[in-house]
């Protein structure tokens, strides 16, 4: 190592404030190529990811525009009637649409009291030897592949809703919404509790001094602490139950009519996984199921920067 | 000890791995593309993947057949994907698959292709056993699909609404019904699912169910349904009394040749030796 | 200090709040202790020596998931192999290198976004573009290529906070006694951090063991058994029949087939004998995540 000191006299190369071991020394410029190539490698593989966010942005839009453009913007967006393969196809996604936004909202009405109120208990409220029980299970409820979901779901759920609703087939909306509730609670648990967790003691000692119980401090003073957090771990949850597919597809039916509690119906993802399989190549089919992806992507990104917005007032 | 856990990881996902390992008697190379069909009787030289793709009806026909011939023909590697008729023929169109599957004939606008027939099937139309309804006829088949009739006591069963399950729209099976019965983009499903077996097993766990599926595909959890007083087997599908009937077809590119493989699998699956396998599957073979 | 005597309304706010806490964190642990006891319920009687080991026969009416797990492995395996070098590559770039601040920001928004971004829409793009595009057709391949995008994320992530947890004294201890920069990383951060990379690798495998969306468009669904090392009884006709096997080959994964069995083949009893080989993964997964995780924060 001492002798490697003698004889690469610029150590960084690269302008740090770092010790020299002899000022004024030649560079070996073997040394100074290699840690350049080095800088270039780590720097592409830094912008990588930057690539692929645009490339898949990029292939979207490219890919999802013909059909916006020959079916006309309007009539994608708000034709109530899709009908693909019919003799004289319609092609509007409004039931779609809808289905995404009321299932996500129910998954929304259901899963965040329940995910929020368990936070609260994790994070003030449970005994330790409790929360240490109860947490790794939370994140084993995160784990598990949306498969195993769909699958207990289906045979489960279903067939339950079928009976106590006295439907002629279970697979509706309904059960979708249980289990899109289901699987948004871990996220929501998780990043709810974090941000209680982080509210600065003085907070909650100052409100108890002055007299109040426990869980009015609880309620009254850390939770609108923590409100941005948990105002995330919302936007979070409606992320991950818009861009769901798995699970629904197997709870929830899969004929586009429009949205009603117990009718089957297909979801914006639910719509590109059941029909990408058969739609010819070039058909203009395809080229709307590439656009019913690139409206559920517009929708993403829509909730990413929102969700960006909200952490950022968090940490300021 | 980490560096233990690590190597001891790594060691149980190699032999993961290993466990599809296999040889070959084969001295050539896999053959990618060769423009000459070889003969089916040397199958000590075949080797490659051969990629069948399309109707979830011929599964087990398929299944059956594929693995007899890659038990005579240790090299090659037959592949099945149960994505529909419809997308068994735009992947042999565009070259996606070697043969493409197909439980109903061509279109007039499908060209480019060959569709060849290897077996004969029935549409059965099940019922849940609890149902008391065992014979309808083609019409009311049909204005149970379109939702005329709407509950089992119009037809002779029990008190209760009719779930119609249907199959998505690439789907042979659902156009064989459609064109058959004539409720072509008239029909109103409960339920549209994407495979033979999902129907069946849709059926056979909701009392008022009522769906088509492949013969093929009927076994002990559902009933099928009489039509008009035929009952679906093979001697009636084979003599056409049995109504509701389509072929199962092959579909290959018209103008190119398939791989050795490809071809030699083509040839076993339409020829005499393939009926007992196709009988025992459930279809009816044409090749007798 | 006064005494504390509650008001009425404030005593039943007080109750009736714990008792909807207590509520709702049973109701959790009762929905989890229910999906967990259902399935291995369910799906262990099921999960035979015959179920592991053998490929699905239709000539003697057998399902075995072989085949499968086979090829989970395979993707295991070669993503981790694409993905590490990349996610770890990027990580020491945002930590150690990170010279524009703005680029800096610009790379760690993108990994965010990505992280967002449903999976099926990476199955829809990957399918278009490795399988189509490009022309791998259904392949294994392809949908290694689609979960290393996925889950590159993850391994930049973790990568970057364990890096940031070495203390900055090793880095300008090692700059002063002549160090290159790289030769710096190379030899004092990386191992420090080693802890750190695993935990993100053990994340990366959940997320690929429990991902089926974007593996069904563009890996397949198929069940024969894939033969990965091939030996024709040449060495180069064998590698080149490997190297045609790795690069060909198509199949469902474990979460695929679940998909398959349940959903098309009504082969409920297996779908969940897969089930619970599921859960039995993911619970291992977790706890190996944990562990390491403990030995990082006391190292």
């Amino acid at each position: 190592m001492m002798d490697e000191c003698v004889s690469r006299p610029d150590p960084a190369g690269d302008g740090t404030r770092s010790a020299r071991v002899r000022p004024g020394a030649v560079r070996v410029s073997g040394a100074r190529l290699f840690e350049t190539v080095m800088y270039v490698l780590f720097l592409l593989c830094g912008l990588i990811a930057v690539g692929f966010v645009c490339f898949i942005s990029v292939y979207l839009i490219w890919s999802g525009l013909p059909a916006i453009r020959e079916i006309g913007l309007i009539d994608f967006l708000f034709g109530k009637t899709w009908a693909s393969t019919a003799a004289e196809p319609e092609f509007g996604i409004l039931p779609f649409i809808l289905t995404s936004i009321y299932g996500t909202a129910g998954a929304i009405v259901i899963g965040v009291p329940v995910g929020f109120m368990t936070a609260v208990f994790l994070a003030k409220v449970a005994p330790p030897r409790l929360a240490a029980v109860v947490r790794p299970a939370v994140d084993l409820l995160a784990g598990i592949p949306s498969v195993v979901y769909g699958l207990i779901g289906m045979m489960v759920l279903v067939p339950a809703v079928r009976e106590w609703f006295h439907l002629p087939d279970g697979a509706s909306l309904f059960a979708a919404i249980i289990v899109l509730a289901i699987m948004i609670l871990p996220s929501i648990i998780s990043v709810s509790e974090t941000a209680l967790k982080a509210v600065p003691r003085e907070y909650e000692e100052a409100s108890l001094a002055l007299g109040a119980t426990h869980i009015e401090t609880v309620f009254r003073v850390s939770v609108p602490a923590a409100s941005s957090g948990i105002a995330a771990s919302v936007v979070l949850g409606i992320g991950r139950a818009i861009g769901e597919a798995m699970a629904i597809m197997m709870v929830a039916g899969n004929v586009a009519n429009m949205p009603s509690l117990f009718k089957s119906v297909r979801f914006l993802t639910t719509a590109v996984a059941s029909e990408m399989s058969y739609a010819a190549v070039g058909s203009l089919q395809r080229q709307a199921l590439f656009s019913i992806a690139l409206v559920l992507f517009l929708f993403i990104m829509l909730i990413n920067v929102a969700l960006n917005a909200l952490l950022k007032r968090k940490t300021d | 000890m980490k560096k233990w856990i690590t190597l001891a990881l790594s060691g149980v996902l190699t032999l993961g791995l290993l466990a599809g390992c296999g040889s070959t008697q084969s001295g050539s190379a896999p053959a990618p593309t060769q423009p000459a069909a070889s003969e089916p009787a040397a199958p000590a030289e075949l080797s490659g993947v051969v990629n069948t793709d399309g109707s979830t009806s011929m599964e087990k026909v398929i299944g059956a057949l594929s693995e007899a011939f890659m038990e005579q023909n240790k090299g090659v590697t037959v592949n099945y994907s149960g994505t529909g008729s419809g997308t068994g023929i735009t992947s042999a169109q565009s070259g996606a698959c070697d043969i493409g599957l197909s439980s109903r004939d061509l279109k007039a606008e499908e060209t480019g292709v060959v569709a060849t027939v290897v077996a004969k099937d029935g549409i059965a139309i099940i019922v849940n056993p609890q149902n008391p309804v065992a014979d309808l006829t083609v019409e009311q088949i049909a204005a149970l699909a379109t939702g005329e009739i709407s509950n089992w006591k119009d037809v002779g069963g029990n008190d209760g609404a009719v779930a119609f399950i249907g199959r998505e729209a690439g789907s042979g099976t659902r156009d064989g019904f459609e064109s058959i019965t004539g409720t072509s983009d008239k029909c109103k499903y409960t339920n549209e699912l994407t495979s033979t077996g999902d129907v069946v097993a849709n059926v056979a766990s909701n009392p008022n169910a009522i769906g088509y599926a492949s013969l093929s595909a009927v076994d002990e959890t559902v009933k099928a349904l009489t039509v008009g007083g035929v009952a679906p087997s093979e001697e009636t599908v084979l003599d056409g009394t049995y109504a509701i009937q389509r072929n199962f077809n092959l579909v290959t590119k018209e103008g190119a040749s398939l791989t050795p493989a490809a071809q030699a699998f083509f040839d076993f699956a339409t020829s005499k030796d393939a009926a007992e396998l196709i009988a025992a599957a459930g279809a009816v073979p044409v090749a007798k | 200090m006064q005494a504390r005597s509650l008001s009425g309304r404030r005593r039943l706010y007080d109750r009736t709040l714990t008792a909807l806490l207590y509520f709702c964190a049973l109701l959790t642990c009762a929905l989890l202790v229910f999906l967990i006891g259902y399935i291995f319920l369910r799906g262990l009687p099921h999960v035979t020596w015959e179920l592991l080991s053998t490929k699905p026969s239709y000539l003697r009416d057998s399902i075995g998931i072989l085949p499968n797990i086979v090829n989970t492995v395979y993707l295991v395996v070669l993503t981790l192999l694409f993905t590490l070098p990349l996610g770890v590559g990027a990580a020491i770039y945002l930590t150690e290198y990170a010279g524009n601040r703005r680029l800096v920001s610009v790379i760690e928004f993108a990994t965010e976004t990505l992280t967002g971004i449903p999976s099926i829409i990476y199955g829809l793009v990957g399918m278009l573009f490795f399988c189509e595009f490009l022309g791998l057709g259904k392949a294994l391949l392809a949908g290694v290529l689609t979960l290393v995008i996925m889950t590159l994320p993850t391994i930049i992530r973790t990568t970057q906070e364990s890096l940031k947890t070495v203390p900055q004294s090793y880095r300008e201890a090692a700059l002063g006694l002549g160090a290159g920069r790289w030769h710096m990383i190379c030899t004092v951060v990386l191992p420090s951090s080693v802890d750190g990379i695993v935990t993100g690798c053990i994340l990366a495998v959940g997320r690929i063991v429990g991902e089926s969306a974007a593996l069904l468009f563009t890996a397949g669904m198929g069940m024969s058994l894939n033969r990965f090392f091939v030996w024709t009884g040449d060495l180069a006709g064998s590698a080149a029949a490997t190297l045609d096997s790795f690069l060909h080959s198509s199949g469902a994964s474990l979460t695929v087939a679940l998909y398959v069995y349940a959903k098309e083949r009504a082969e409920f009893d297996v779908a969940f004998g897969i089930a619970a080989i599921l859960m039995i993964l993911t619970l291992v997964i977790n706890l190996s995540a944990k562990l390491v995780g403990r030995r990082l924060r006391r190292a």
